[in-house]
């Protein structure tokens, strides 16, 4: 034996997880939605996710390397997944300034200005994206029907999402095919389409235990039930817009959610009624994006006040 | 049937057994002891010889000072060499006592040890004894908890005033990965095994015992049932699922009988008395053989030992010699712990002795023996799913580092059993025990200064 | 218009009811205290540093103005003249102390101890030195990783990169003691500074048997007690096997200094005597 001897305080093992391997998993989960996304919205929908990724990639490039002087963080997938995830939320058919313009406010501002990975308190991918929708409201909002444009980019024919038909009373929610929900025949933002896609996401996050269930399930549930208790239809309110992708995807963004499960499933309840709220009384037809980022603001109160159960509580006698 | 295990967090690591079937090879008695007068919780023991003295393989050669103290006795006969500081195997400095024997008392020494051992009491004589006559014997013996933490037997045995336990959990879990000293040793003598845990029934006055073993073991708990059936009813063995840290004292009871222990409470708050199974039998080995606590079994292992295995071992021996006898020290090693991965301490030096505690002798190779690279914390929350105790180790990992005691304390930094489940679990790969076991030393001095004033 | 008005009228009286509430509450709530405590206050250095046994500087300025006598109350942090001043605010003598310095009783530079083992784990001293011995065979010496450092409030502490030790600066160092307090293996003295900062200390706490101590390190007091039989003025102890210089007795005529065989003994600020001695003051000056 010539080295030295390492010491350390126990525990001596480790886990095989890794940060870069969970974001690496989260990006492996995003595939079939994004499948999804360029066998309906074609070519738009490569320029817009490919555009989002480089944006968001070598802006945080550029700031660590040269605003922070640090070592470069790419590596860890974390600005890749922000970029896909921003890709996600919008529309095939904007334009590409505008796609990095929402990458740079993304990582710049969303996530690197409060000091880089674990450090912002909201999603990075949803500030960019609510930056967009509220500085750009016309072009985020004109949706290119699916299957139709798949080779055209500039000026794909647009229509309004089931939501916005909803709201406006254009049509009826008799008029809505779930089979068309299911498999992506519904205008909307790239990873909105295809809610099986999505749910199959969902399963491999399970299943290799990247994310636990309690927040997709406690949003869903909950907008499940309170849309029903209003008299909405609960199943078109679940799979429209962008529940199911924020539900899966952008609420449980480890930074930004509540560490304990009690805390995961108050946060993911009051997503839940936040989104039927604004969509039912608000202003916008969608409300997810800000249900979101509103308990994003909440989380740290959330950790402060909800605790996970003691070792202890539990009385004694039996 | 559903196993039962505890219901707060718990992690899986993987188990490396790779010892599982070994059996028990008796070792080597060394030719020189180095015996430290401090090898459990508590005071250390008071040293009774001077240099020149001569003693026989156990001997006492130091015996108990104060309530929470043990008994220390000579593993060989020889003669005092030195009373002097050692050195542990951390490389700090403690007294000890050191043997030598001569070559006919090591022959004498070597072949008694080869020989099956004369009963001292015969099975009705052990009916007879008294349970104050149990806790003598289990006291001159200076029994430990073997298990690793080394806590006196004897004040495990009598429970403060106005508490009283109804079962006896005997911890046969051995959650830590590669560790199978305890296994062995349930394969080898489960008969014994089961004596002593009737003797430490009656000690600590209690009608029902447990044998708690994880499900990863189906050969002891077949044998362990098999051989508890034919000898005493009252004495269940139960098969637990599989997970880390089993071996906790708490998570073991409330696995068992489904009661918690209440936050800075003793176990015996839940009725209940825990004992590691290697402690039984030395129990055993001390009422029928009149055998003080001079060698123990250890696991020495390890990914590219050439011969892992289970020995028994005389305490004092060099760990060096331990290695030797596994084939020697691998050239790739990077680090060497004495107990499991989880729970164990590395060490640097490995001339140090071994100790009551020390239930394994784990040799990692320098893949293993680094830390990944400490990243930024993700605040995915695994820490908090992890911990058994239903704490947030970010948090008070966090507080500690930034000197905020009091913050810690109220969140219950004191219930850490510094099992490592939160460090396993961190995909950033932080030190999050190391900063929590800081804040756990320093509020801990706090809480005893405020113990002592009352008025402040 | 009438809107327009409206609002102005509508946030103009919250307004003034808020600030109505405000000032009612503030006159309701107010606390007296004595002027004197902001004036005594202005004049530390606010850095609650505890070197005063208060627990911060507004403490301290209470304790000041409600003494009788300003013995036992000295800010090391302010220095003498601002102690003076104190004293004619709170109308009371102030007590003149003896200027003290913190040093560093190890010298186990990287080139004196060999590196025996890594360590690998959450980099602060405390940790450390509660997982095992450190990285050099010695268990009493400098761990190196800075308790001292980020502990202190007055810059005065720095890890000096080539012999990893850290080393204090005498012009910033008020004798706080918090880096004393910080260092858990307690190398950190308050010691005399000494006229002109003369001062003589023995630069290790290692109190194993000399063959072992040095083996473990080159530097370290090996406890032969040469030093004790040197000293006229008997200021040197030698206990488990460590010499010990009391700064009382010390009359720091330096002959340890020299005597010592593994120059374990340290001096400061003292003039350089022949040109052959430079190498040795420049690792006195990095030891100080």
């Amino acid at each position: 034996m010539n080295q030295l001897l390492v010491v350390s305080a126990s525990p001596h093992i480790h886990t095989s997880r890794t940060t870069s391997k969970c974001m690496w998993n989260v990006v492996i989960a995003l595939i079939p939605a994004l499948l999804c996304a360029f066998y309906y919205f074609g070519i738009g929908a490569v320029i817009v996710t490919a555009a989002s990724v480089t944006g968001c990639v070598v802006t945080e490039f550029l700031i660590t390397r040269y605003m922070l002087g640090r070592e470069s963080s790419i590596a860890n997938g974390s600005a890749i997944l922000t970029g896909l995830l921003l890709a996600c939320n919008l529309p095939s058919n904007l334009p590409v300034w505008i796609v990095l313009i929402g990458a740079v406010v993304a990582i710049g501002i969303g996530k690197m200005s409060f000091g880089g990975l674990g450090c912002n308190i909201f999603n990075p991918a949803l500030v960019g994206r609510v930056f967009l929708l509220i500085s750009f409201p016309a072009q985020m909002t004109t949706w290119p029907l699916p299957s139709v444009n798949t080779w055209n980019y500039a000026d794909a024919t647009t229509g309004a999402t089931i939501l916005g038909s909803l709201k406006l009373g254009e049509i009826n929610v008799s008029d809505i095919d779930i089979l068309d929900k299911l498999t992506g025949m519904a205008g909307g933002s790239l990873g909105e389409v295809g809610s099986i896609a999505l749910i199959i996401g969902f399963v491999y996050l399970l299943v290799t235990k990247v994310i636990s269930w309690h927040i997709p399930v406690s949003i869903i549930a909950t907008v499940g039930l309170f849309s029903w208790s209003i008299g909405a239809s609960p199943v078109i309110e679940i799979l429209s817009g962008g529940l199911l992708l924020g539900a899966i995807f952008m609420a449980t963004d480890y930074v930004t959610s509540p560490m304990c499960h009690r805390g995961m499933i108050l946060y993911g309840v009051m997503i839940g009624i936040i989104t039927v709220v604004i969509r039912q009384w608000g202003a916008y037809p969608e409300g997810m994006s800000f249900a979101i980022l509103i308990m994003n603001g909440f989380t740290p109160l959330i950790n402060k006040y909800i605790k996970p159960r003691r070792f202890g509580e539990r009385s004694v006698a039996k | 049937m559903k196993l039962r295990t505890f219901t707060i967090g718990g992690i899986h690591p993987a188990e490396n057994k790779l010892t599982a079937s070994s059996p028990i090879i008796g070792m080597e008695l060394p030719r020189e002891a180095v015996i430290p007068f401090a090898q459990h919780i508590g005071a250390p023991a008071a040293c009774l010889l001077k240099k020149g003295d001569t003693v026989r393989r156990g001997d006492l050669i130091a015996s108990a000072s104060g309530f929470v103290s043990a008994n220390v006795h000579s593993p060989i006969s020889g003669t005092v060499a030195k009373i002097d500081k050692g050195t542990t195997a951390a490389g700090y400095r403690t007294d000890t006592i050191t043997i030598v024997a001569s070559d006919a008392d090591h022959e004498a020494d070597s072949a008694s040890v080869s020989i099956p051992a004369q009963i001292l009491r015969n099975e009705a004589q052990l009916e007879a004894l008294t349970p104050e006559e149990i806790v003598a014997i289990v006291h001159e013996a200076g029994i430990v908890g073997l298990g690793g933490a080394t806590f006196p037997t004897k004040v495990k045995l009598s429970p403060p005033p106005g508490m009283t336990a109804d079962i006896l959990i005997i911890n046969a879990v051995e959650c830590e990965p590669f560790l199978t000293n305890d296994h062995a040793l349930m394969l080898e003598a489960p008969t014994e095994i089961i004596s002593g845990v009737r003797m430490l029934m009656k000690a600590a006055k209690v009608d029902k015992a447990v044998i708690a073993i994880e499900a990863n073991k189906p050969d002891a708990i077949a044998l362990l049932t098999d051989v508890a059936a034919k000898i005493d009813g009252r004495i269940e063995v139960m098969p637990l699922k599989v997970k880390y840290p089993q071996g906790g004292e708490k998570q073991l009871i409330e696995a068992v009988t489904g009661r918690e222990v209440p936050s800075g409470a003793l176990p015996i708050a839940a009725g209940a008395i825990v004992q590691n199974v290697a402690t039984a039998y030395a129990v055993w080995r001390a009422a029928a053989l009149g055998e003080p606590l001079i060698d123990r079994v250890i696991t020495v292992t390890g990914p590219e030992l050439r011969k892992p295995g289970n020995y028994r071992v005389a305490l004092g021996t060099p760990l060096r010699m331990l290695i030797e006898m596994a084939g020697g020290i691998p050239e790739n090693t990077g680090k060497v712990i004495l107990g499991g991965p989880m729970m164990g301490k590395a060490i640097v030096k490995l001339d140090a002795p071994t100790m009551k505690g020390v239930s394994g002798l784990l040799i990692l190779p320098m893949e293993q023996a680094r830390r990944p690279k400490t990243e930024p914390c993700i605040r995915c929350g695994e820490c908090v799913t992890a911990c058994p105790m239903g704490l947030e180790p970010y948090l008070i990992a966090t507080l500690s580092r930034f000197s905020r005691w009091e913050d810690a304390e109220a969140e219950k930094i004191m219930n850490c059993i510094e099992c490592g489940s939160c460090s396993f679990a961190c995909p950033s790969s932080r030190p999050i025990l190391d900063f929590i076991r800081l804040g756990k030393s320093t509020v801990g001095a706090a809480i005893r200064a405020r113990a002592q004033q009352p008025n402040k | 218009m009438n809107s327009i008005l409206i609002s102005i009228i509508v946030l103009g009286g919250t307004g003034i009811l808020c600030a109505a509430i405000l000032y009612f509450v503030a006159r309701r709530f107010y606390v007296e205290e004595d002027p004197r405590i902001a004036l005594v206050e202005e004049l530390l250095p606010g850095a609650n540093c505890g070197g005063c046994g208060c627990s911060g500087c507004h403490d301290f300025a209470c304790a000041c103005v409600s003494a009788t006598t300003l013995d036992g109350l000295n800010c090391p942090g302010a220095g003498e003249e601002a102690m003076r001043k104190i004293g004619e605010i709170v109308g009371l003598a102030s007590v003149a102390s003896k200027p003290m310095v913190a040093v560093l009783r190890c010298n186990g530079s990287c080139e004196n101890r060999p590196v025996t083992s890594v360590y690998d784990g959450a980099g602060t001293c405390a940790i450390m030195n509660s997982v095992y011995a450190g990285t050099t065979d010695c268990s009493y010496g400098c761990i190196a990783f800075g308790d001292c450092v980020s502990a202190c409030r007055f810059g005065a502490l720095q890890i000096d990169p080539e012999t990893k030790l850290p080393v204090i600066d005498e012009d910033k160092c008020t004798a706080c003691g918090i880096c004393v307090k910080a260092c858990p293996r307690h190398l950190i003295e308050l010691r005399a500074k000494g006229p002109r900062g003369l001062r003589v200390w023995v630069a290790c706490a290692n109190r194993d048997r000399g063959a072992m101590a040095m083996k473990e390190c080159k530097a370290a007091c090996i406890g032969c007690g040469k030093c004790k039989k040197e000293c006229q003025f008997e200021a040197i102890t030698v206990e488990d096997n460590l010499a010990y210089i009391d700064y009382n007795k010390c009359r720091l005529c330096k002959k340890c200094v020299d005597t010592c065989p593994t120059k374990a003994i340290h001096s400061a600020n003292f003039p350089v005597k022949r040109p052959a001695k430079t190498v040795e003051e420049n690792k006195e000056s990095t030891g100080a």
